[in-house]
Order: structure tokens, then C-alpha cells, then sequence
């Protein structure tokens, strides 16, 4: 079935560069090139550059645009000053996460928001519905742009001559327009890997010519398999994973997000205690993955929900929602892989030590 | 793809090898590339009697763990104890260095029902 699913503008660069392609949201992506591990290690060490087209981009314009977002969104964008991003979720009415994603203002009164491309059906449909009784206009343009996330400690180097603009001047969540080897593009000092980065926002048309000099100038091709393991080892979550409809983010590390304002779903979201918590878990032995039980002293106390063996760490490594008795830092758990139970440690996140910019 | 000719192979991409009236069991080239970076491998214990078909294996790369089965019908008689401080040999050198295990056969014939180096070809040819 392979032939019904979309195609980024990379598609045959990918194909070109030996990716191996598999279904991602509907998208066809590569998981890796050669090597999820150097991928990853190109990442945390150097610069490595992703194809993330996949991801959805809606714009909010209009009188009432950041009251709309306030009400819809968990962090509050009256924060932010023209140029500057936010990590952000969507809220619904039973205390869950419609989606978590990035708010950008990228003019004075006009707004842009990425979401998971798994997603964008569903968020769109929502927000639309939110927006009934707001001065907003919304508008989907994930179709009108291809995403490229350079990102590691190199990428501000290996891109400074590639553009028209200052970067040390453009601090971690700016955003900003300019000219990136030769196409008008947006740019985001962010990224999904905790490392430095720019996330580039460029016409579908010049996606090729873009990729190919960062390319050239260095970048690694990286897919999917390092940025789930890059998102992993920074403690990141990932729609569908460790957050769900269903999923409470007040019971998360991510509970910095939810502002004290007015928004959607607000009483459900705050109403009862937290009967579980989203934890990390570092292991000495076994390869945690997601589904897997894990264990208090032989007793089932909660689920991994994405687990790995950190290329870093060269152990094993995971998210978990556990049961508020087990959640404190440096309880001493098991994680239950193929019947086995291995000695698993709630940790803080992220895992590793990430470059700090 | 490398497919030597002097092993034969199964559908779930195994090769198995007769070697001094043991049957030596890896996985084939397709099958390590298609997993990707090899971490860790669990290996069955000597002396168990495994059935054709029988999980016995898991091969865990970055981002899955994945089940191998015995070719053949058996006793395990040996596994390669290397694999546990150098598990990219599955990935550096699948049909030599990276072995698995070795089954005591059953059966003497039981290689015969696998597939020939030409039909797995065929069967790799289909699934990439």
C-alpha cells in the first residue's frame, strides 16, 4: 500500500542517499540511512540534518488570534514577543492532549503552529471547532512548506555562510525570516534532538536545493530511528506515546506548559489527584521498549510507553507512566523484558547531558 | 545482497549451515540490514530442545527487538558467547563471525526443507 502514501519533496533525494523508507503518519520517510547510531551520534557530536516536511503547519490571523490560541493552548503565547516559540499542547475537555506542539509569533498579530503530522487531521478539525465565536482565521499550509531540522553542536557554524542573517544573535526559540542558500525561508532556533538547531521552514520547490547544500556543507542525513532515540534520550514525549487523549500533562515533567489562565477543558484538566506519573527509567541490564510492564517488587505498577538503549549511555532507557507511590526519583523498579524482570531506576530527564546554546 | 551458496535459509530470514553434523544458525545479510544497528543478542540455553519454527533467539537492534527461530529441530549444543561484548558482529559479518547457535539435529535430513540460496534470493527480491 505503499503507493497511498504521501511523499515529502525529498523523496528521491532520500532514495538517492540509500534511506530505507518505511510509513510514518501516512508519510514516507526514512528510518535511516546507513546507521541509526552514527545517525544519532552525527547528532549529539556534530550536525545532523532531518526531513520533517511530514509536520503540520497551521496559521492563526486576525483581531482575535492570540485570545483564540490563549483559550486553546496549555502555555500562554501573550508571552511572546514578535520572533519568539513556545512549546505548547492542546487541551481537551477530559483532562487529555489533543496534540502537543510549537507556537510561534512570527508577526504582531499573526501566529503559526507545528503539529505531529499524525495529528493534523484531528487538530484542525478541533481548533476549527474552538474557533467558533473568535476574530480568527486559520489556515491550513502544511501542504505550502517543506521542514528541514539541522541540528548539533556544528549547526550554527555549518550554516552561518548559507544565510543572510546574524545567528548568534537569535537565541534558542527565536524565529525569523531570511535567505538560506538562495530560497526565502523561516527559521527556528528549535528542535526535537535537545541539542543546538535550526528548524528551516522552506517552499516545497526549493526543499532539494536546501537539503543538498547543508548536505554537502556537512549536515548527516538523519532519519526517523535517531530522532526517536535523540528525542528519547532528551526526555522528549511523543504524541501517541507518552501523551495521549487520555493523558493528564499535569502528571508529567511537561507540566511547566499549563499557565494559570483561562483555557479549554481547564476543570477537567485540574480536577483529582494524579493517580500516575510519566517517569524515566534507567536500566543496568534489558532494552526497555514500549508496552513492556513494569514492576514494584514483582507487582505490576505501570507501562513503558517508548523505550531504547541510549547510543550515549549504552543502556537501556525509558518513559514510563507509574503509579504516584512509585514515581519519586530513585525508586528502584523492574521492567519485565520477555518475562524477565531487570532493575530499572526512576531518573530525572533528560538522560544525558545535551548542548546547551 | 550477499547470499552464500553453501547454507540454506528460511522464510523468517535465517540461514543455517551444516558444519560437522551440527547445524550452525545466523541471520541472513537482508536480515541485519534491515534491523539496523545490532545491541544486544539473547541467545537460548545450551542443552535446550527447540522445535522447527520454535522462537529461541532475540536480536535487539536500536529500534526493535526481534525473535529468531530454529531452522531445524534440536538440541541447542552451542551459542556464540562473542556476540555478548561484540553484538555488531551480527551486522559486520552475519554468515561468519555473527552466528547464533548450534542445533544438534533431530533429523539429519532436516535441511532439506529449507530454502535453496535461489529461492531465498527470490523470497529477499519480493520483500524489498
Amino acid at each position: 500500500m505503499l503507493y497511498l502514501m504521501k511523499k515529502t519533496p525529498l523523496y528521491d533525494e532520500h532514495l538517492r542517499l540509500g534511506g530505507k523508507m518505511v510509513e510514518f503518519a501516512g508519510w514516507q520517510l526514512p528510518v535511516m540511512y546507513s546507521s541509526i547510531t552514527k545517525e544519532h551520534l552525527a547528532v549529539r557530536r556534530d550536525v545532523g540534518i532531518f526531513d520533517v516536511s511530514h509536520m503540520g503547519e497551521f496559521f492563526f490571523r486576525g483581531p482575535q488570534a492570540l485570545e483564540f490560541l490563549r483559550w486553546a493552548t496549555l502555555n500562554d503565547p501573550a508571552r511572546l514577543k514578535p520572533g519568539r516559540a513556545q512549546y505548547s499542547m492542546l487541551p481537551n475537555d477530559r483532562g487529555g492532549v489533543v496534540d502537543d506542539v510549537y507556537v510561534y509569533r512570527v508577526g504582531e498579530g499573526e501566529y503559526l503552529m507545528v503539529v505531529n503530522a499524525a495529528n493534523v487531521a484531528k487538530d484542525w478539525e478541533h481548533l476549527n471547532r474552538l474557533a467558533q465565536g473568535f476574530d480568527v482565521e486559520l489556515e491550513n499550509a502544511s501542504e505550502s512548506w517543506a521542514l528541514l531540522a539541522l541540528q548539533g553542536p556544528r549547526a550554527e557554524e555549518l550554516l552561518q555562510p548559507l544565510i543572510d542573517a546574524e545567528l548568534a544573535k537569535k537565541r534558542k526559540n527565536s524565529t525569523f525570516t531570511a535567505v538560506v542558500a538562495g530560497a526565502p525561508a523561516r527559521l527556528a532556533r528549535t528542535g526535537y534532538t535537545g541539542e543546538d538547531g535550526f528548524e528551516i521552514f522552506v517552499a516545497p520547490a526549493d526543499a532539494v536545493a536546501v537539503w543538498r547544500r547543508l548536505v554537502e556543507a556537512g549536515a548527516v542525513p538523519a532519519g526517523l530511528g535517531a530522532r526517536d532515540t535523540l528525542r528519547l534520550e532528551a526526555g522528549f514525549p511523543l504524541y501517541g506515546h507518552e501523551l495521549t487523549d487520555e493523558t493528564n500533562p499535569r502528571c508529567t515533567p511537561l507540566a511547566w506548559v499549563i499557565k494559570d489562565k483561562p483555557y479549554y477543558g481547564r476543570e477537567a484538566l485540574e480536577s483529582g489527584e494524579c493517580s500516575s506519573r510519566l517517569v524515566g527509567l534507567l536500566l543496568q541490564s534489558g532494552i526497555p521498549r514500549a508496552g513492556y510492564r513494569v514492576l514494584q517488587g514483582g507487582a505490576e505498577v505501570g507501562t513503558v510507553t517508548s523505550g531504547t538503549q541510549s547510543p550515549l549511555l549504552k543502556k537501556g532507557i525509558a518513559l514510563a507512566w507509574v503509579g504516584s507511590d512509585a514515581a519519586a526519583e530513585g525508586t528502584e523498579l523492574e521492567v519485565e523484558v520477555r518475562g524477565k524482570p531487570h532493575p530499572a531506576q526512576v531518573v530525572p530527564t533528560p538522560f544525558v547531558e545535551l548542548g546547551k546554546k | 545482497m550477499n547470499i552464500p551458496e553453501d547454507r540454506r535459509y528460511t522464510k523468517t530470514h535465517e540461514w543455517a549451515k551444516l558444519d560437522g553434523g551440527l547445524v550452525v544458525v545466523g541471520i541472513s545479510d537482508f536480515a541485519q540490514e534491515s534491523l539496523g544497528d545490532v545491541v544486544y543478542v539473547e541467545t537460548p540455553e545450551v542443552g535446550r530442545e527447540v522445535a522447527a519454527g520454535e522462537a529461541v533467539a532475540v536480536i535487539e537492534s536500536v529500534k526493535t527487538a526481534s525473535d529468531v527461530y530454529a531452522p531445524v529441530a534440536g538440541k541447542i549444543t552451542a551459542v556464540n558467547e562473542a556476540l555478548a561484548d561484540a553484538p555488531e558482529t551480527v551486522n559486520e559479518d552475519p554468515y561468519e563471525g555473527g552466528w547464533l547457535f548450534k542445533i544438534e539435529p533431530a533429523d539429519a535430513d532436516a535441511l532439506e526443507g529449507l530454502l535453496s540460496p535461489e529461492d531465498y534470493a527470490k523470497l529477499v527480491e519480493e520483500e524489498s
